[in-house]
């Protein structure tokens, strides 16, 4: 009797438990980590319907299929949702995914509560997304919600709205106490922190730029509630409030937050650039310099975005300085990974195309940054679509290649199968092409006078538009192929290897493929 | 500035050749026509060449990588990984390119945001969906709307050569003087661009912002709204004409007196049929975009007037909701916005349009009035 109720025991503690609540109760940071990626993968095909619709409308000159409304209505959710439901979420996913198995930890510091972090958000998303059906249509004031259109003028959702905020970022900062806890106190005997892996690292970094900014977007909506429900006027000039103190708040948080979208990208592709180069990276040391230098810069920049709004000049210029400075910490980086290429044995499977692709076109990105950052020519490009063309080039070839790149790399250790070769080149060459033709033209028209969110245009920017539409759709479809890719790789395929990449380095490669339900009961030793 | 005028023509002049043949693919910013927006295009080009040949360099060791350094071609890995000197290298001559950038963007700068010694002082007032402008030495103002037709936007009818970029009364400013502008808002905020002018600037409420520019070239300059104000943003285009002194002049003498002809228009006995004809023009212009041609609205967000309750029934309340508008929604206080003549006619209309056939009229006069007992 006994024996029986030991193994039982024993059952209960190797494997998942059965059914629905594996999932809804699951502490495990594999089971947390796959619900994050497959709920950022889902959120980032209902985003990407969204860009979809926009794109369509921006086919042709005219208005054909929605109306002005509908329009601001599909390019808010579809930023809020990519930003809020895509990226963040998915780069959570890695980070409990791979965390305790890159430093050696059976789990994430805090389990229970990383259940609830992510619990949380299909909450959050349903309440945004149910604003789409409500009276008065979802949230229409672009993803930075400018007060008083998103107060004053807002429409009733925007209550719904803010309530979804504030329980994205209750997640977000609940996800990052949770990394910063496990990172600082869990790793393996003999890894300090100057051994980490640079993704441990960059997660570590981008988690206290979490637990610092969220609470900020947290006050700026509140203050928006108390506006629009409790008679302030915090941001209503006619009650002698400041509508460019929004602005402030806001951009103090967004600034910050473009960094969070992309500084885990960052450690990823210097593991898969490594790996793939067979060669150790360059400059290790540098690289965390130059993210830590990143990540203090990035909170004294944020009125880069606000260069228009009659800043007095000595203000002016300090953010354009603070700007260009930090330029330089990302050049380093770009320029290690390229060293880390060099006079390297490289072989080009799908992580290292994604992740070569990730370096061209996210400096291609960092370039028209720079541009951006002269404050004198930022009046002639800000809220056109060079501006458009900017951020995407930083988040579609950064952030979504980024996770792109990790998702083949690490696919083999979650799944113990090695995914379609073929069909993710295919996948990443139908991306890329469809990416740029979708992009590039952007930057001609923004720089040929086209502002951005306009649902219907002047003749003289048809045809880039027409190219550029042509690109989405490419790129749209593309993705439909990736979500095959995977499920065929879950279901079956060649095994894997431990280590099935030979350049490979990192704890994670030392455990069986597909990775135990719990792995590193007892710590290595990492000498 | 002459200098500067004759390179705009010529580089204009050199765009334009190749733009005739290659109709609309525009790629690159313009030099525009004023100083301001030459400096900013000569630092748009510098910028964006540093970036190409750093570009070159960058990806040119890259792609020597990629093709030479395979492992399908049998290429062994060199395993070193540091390098004090070049790390130390690639940090500081960036930081030297970027200075050596900043000081001609610090002095463009200065200059752009020295709003002094201006000729002519014109305020710009940004509203749901349309700029007011204010030119404050003469007393005189006007609204500028879009002035494509619906049925273009709609695709019953051919676009025409200036689709969305066309107003009903251009800004009009004389060649050769310093112009400033003082921007604000009415509602949300806005931002007026000229993009041949180098001048865009956010019209916030409760702001007033400054900007100037001067042009050396007569001709009509076209822009938009930047900053996304809600459902009509991308039609409410910016249109100015710069015009030689003398034909300003003209013009200035003109509005004067037109403003002079509407203040006794007020005066004049209306009839209803009169008050009628111009109340739908006022409404097409001021009132159609949120309460609809037809009068039945957007609901909720904005209410029909067609059968309502306030137009049928309530004139006092009809009055002061178009004059002193509703605080905290879109609609707008109207009574500085439209003339006294225009108010009387816009409400007349409503109260007797769709089939809201009340026969009552209200008279310039009484909103002379009204508004003069608040
Ligand atoms: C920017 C959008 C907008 C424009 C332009 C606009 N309105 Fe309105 N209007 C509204 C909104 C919103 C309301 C509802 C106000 C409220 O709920 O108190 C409203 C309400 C009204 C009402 C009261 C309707 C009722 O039944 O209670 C009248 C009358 C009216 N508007 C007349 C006008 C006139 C006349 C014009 C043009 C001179 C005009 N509006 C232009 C948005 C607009
Ligand atoms: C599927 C590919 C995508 C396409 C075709 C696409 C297209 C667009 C377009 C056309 C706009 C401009 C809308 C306008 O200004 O009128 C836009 C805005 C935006 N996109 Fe994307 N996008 C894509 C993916 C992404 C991704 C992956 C992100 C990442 C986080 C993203 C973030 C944003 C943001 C933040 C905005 C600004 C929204 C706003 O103006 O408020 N997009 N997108
Ligand atoms: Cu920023
Ligand atoms: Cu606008």
């Amino acid at each position: 009797m006994s024996a029986v109720a030991d193994t039982h025991a024993q059952e209960h503690h190797h494997g998942p438990a059965k059914g629905i609540s594996r999932w809804l109760l699951t502490t495990n940071h594999k089971d947390i980590g796959s619900m994050y990626l497959m709920f950022s993968f889902a959120m980032f095909l209902l985003g990407g319907s969204m860009a979809m619709v926009i794109r369509a409308e921006l086919f042709q000159p005219g208005l054909q299929i929605v109306e002005p409304e509908f329009f601001n209505q599909m390019t808010t959710m579809h930023g809020l949702i990519m930003v809020f439901g895509a990226v963040m979420p998915a780069f959570v996913g890695l980070a409990n995914w791979m965390l305790p198995l890159m430093i050696g930890a059976p789990d994430m510091a805090l389990p229970r509560m990383n259940n609830w972090s992510f619990w949380l958000l299909p909450c959050a998303f349903l309440i945004l997304v149910s604003t789409l059906f409500m009276q008065g249509g979802a949230p229409n004031f672009g993803w930075t919600f400018y007060a008083p259109l998103s107060t004053t003028y807002g429409p009733p959702s925007t209550t719904f709205f803010i309530f979804a905020v504030h329980i994205m970022g209750v997640s977000s900062i609940m996800g990052a106490i949770n990394v910063i806890a496990t990172i600082l106190n869990m790793r393996a005997p003999g890894m300090t922190l100057m051994k980490m892996p640079l993704f441990v690292w960059t997660w570590l970094i981008t988690a206290f730029l979490l637990i610092a900014v969220m609470p900020v977007l947290a006050g700026v909506v509140t203050m928006m509630l108390m506006d629009i429900h409790f008679g302030t006027s915090f941001f209503d000039a006619s009650g002698g409030g400041d509508p460019v103190l929004f602005q402030h708040v806001f951009w103090f948080f967004g600034h910050p937050e473009v960094y969070i979208m992309i500084l885990p990208a960052f450690g990823a592709i210097s593991h898969i650039v490594a790996a793939f180069s067979r060669k150790p990276l360059f400059g290790y040391a540098s690289m965390v310099y130059a993210v830590g230098a990143i990540a203090v810069l990035s909170f004294l920049v944020w009125a880069h975005h606000m260069f228009t709004v009659g800043m007095p000049i000595a203000g002016q210029l300090f953010f354009m300085y603070a700007t260009l400075l930090i330029a330089v910490p990302t050049g380093v980086k770009v320029f290690n990974w390229v060293t880390t290429m060099f006079r390297g044995s490289l072989s080009f499977e799908a992580p290292m195309l994604f992740a070569v692709a990730f370096i061209i076109l996210f400096t291609i990105g960092g370039f028209s940054g720079l541009m951006l950052a002269i404050a004198p020519a930022d009046f002639q490009y800000h809220d056109t679509y060079f501006v458009v063309a900017h951020f995407h080039y930083v988040l579609v070839p950064g952030a979504i290649f980024g996770i792109f790149a990790s998702a083949y790399f690490w696919l083999p250790k979650w799944t113990g199968h090695m995914y379609d070769e073929t069909l993710a080149k295919t996948h990443f060459w139908l991306s890329f092409v469809g990416m740029n033709l979708a992009f590039f033209p952007m930057h001609f028209l923004g720089l040929a006078g086209m502002p951005r969110r306009i649902p219907d245009y002047a003749l003289q920017f048809t045809d880039f538009n027409m190219i550029s539409s042509i690109g989405a759709f490419m790129f749209g479809v593309t993705q439909l192929l990736f979500l095959f890719i995977v499920v065929k790789c879950a279901r079956g395929g060649e095994k894997a290897a431990a280590k099935p990449w030979d350049g490979a380095e990192g704890l994670e490669w030392t455990v069986p493929s597909p990775a135990p339900y719990h792995t590193f009961s007892t710590p290595p030793e990492v000498k | 500035m002459r200098v500067h005028a004759k390179r705009a023509v010529a580089l204009a002049a050199g765009l334009l050749l190749p733009v005739t043949v290659m109709a609309n693919w525009t790629m690159n910013m313009s030099p525009g026509v004023t100083s301001t927006s030459n400096q900013i295009y000569s630092l748009h080009m510098t910028i964006l060449w540093i970036c190409v040949a750093i570009g070159v360099v960058v990806f040119g060791v890259m792609f020597w990588s990629i093709f030479a350094h395979r492992k399908s071609r049998g290429f062994k890995p060199a395993n070193f990984h540091e390098n004090t000197v070049v790390e130390v290298l690639w940090t500081i001559v960036p930081l030297a390119i970027l200075v050596a950038m900043a000081i001609p963007a610090t002095t463009t700068l200065i200059e752009m945001y020295d709003t002094t010694e201006s000729d002519v002082d014109i305020k710009i007032t940004g509203y749901q969906w349309r700029w007011q402008y204010e030119y404050i030495d003469d007393d005189f103002s006007f609204f500028s709307n879009m002035s494509t037709p619906k049925d273009q936007i709609r695709n019953r009818q051919a676009k025409g050569e200036n689709y969305l970029l066309e107003v009903d009364n251009p800004l009009v400013i004389p060649v050769g003087k310093k112009v400033r502008f003082l921007l604000t808002a009415n509602d949300v905020i806005h931002s007026w661009w000229v993009p041949e002018f180098g001048v865009k600037k956010d019209a916030i409420p409760g702001f007033i912002n400054e900007t100037w520019t001067r042009v050396d070239v007569p001709g009509t300059y076209r822009g938009q709204c930047t900053e996304l104000c809600g459902k009509d943003h991308g039609f409410m285009p910016v249109v100015v004409k710069a015009v030689p002194e003398e034909e300003y002049n003209v013009w200035v003498a003109e509005q004067k007196e037109a403003a002079e002809t509407e203040r006794r228009l007020t005066e004049k006995d209306w009839t209803l049929e009169e008050l009628m004809e111009r109340g739908e023009q006022a409404y097409a212009t001021a009132c159609a975009s949120c309460h609809q041609a037809d009068g039945t609205g957007l609901p909720p967000a904005f209410p029909a007037l067609k059968g309502s309750q306030m137009a049928l029934e309530d004139m006092a309340g009809h009055i002061e909701i178009v004059v002193n508008g509703s605080p905290g929604t879109a609609m707008q206080a109207f009574g500085n916005q439209l003339s006294e003549v225009d108010l009387a006619a816009v409400i007349t209309y409503e109260r007797n349009a769709w089939g809201n056939n009340t026969g009552e009229m209200v008279t310039p006069k009484e909103i002379f009035d009204y508004k003069n007992q608040q």
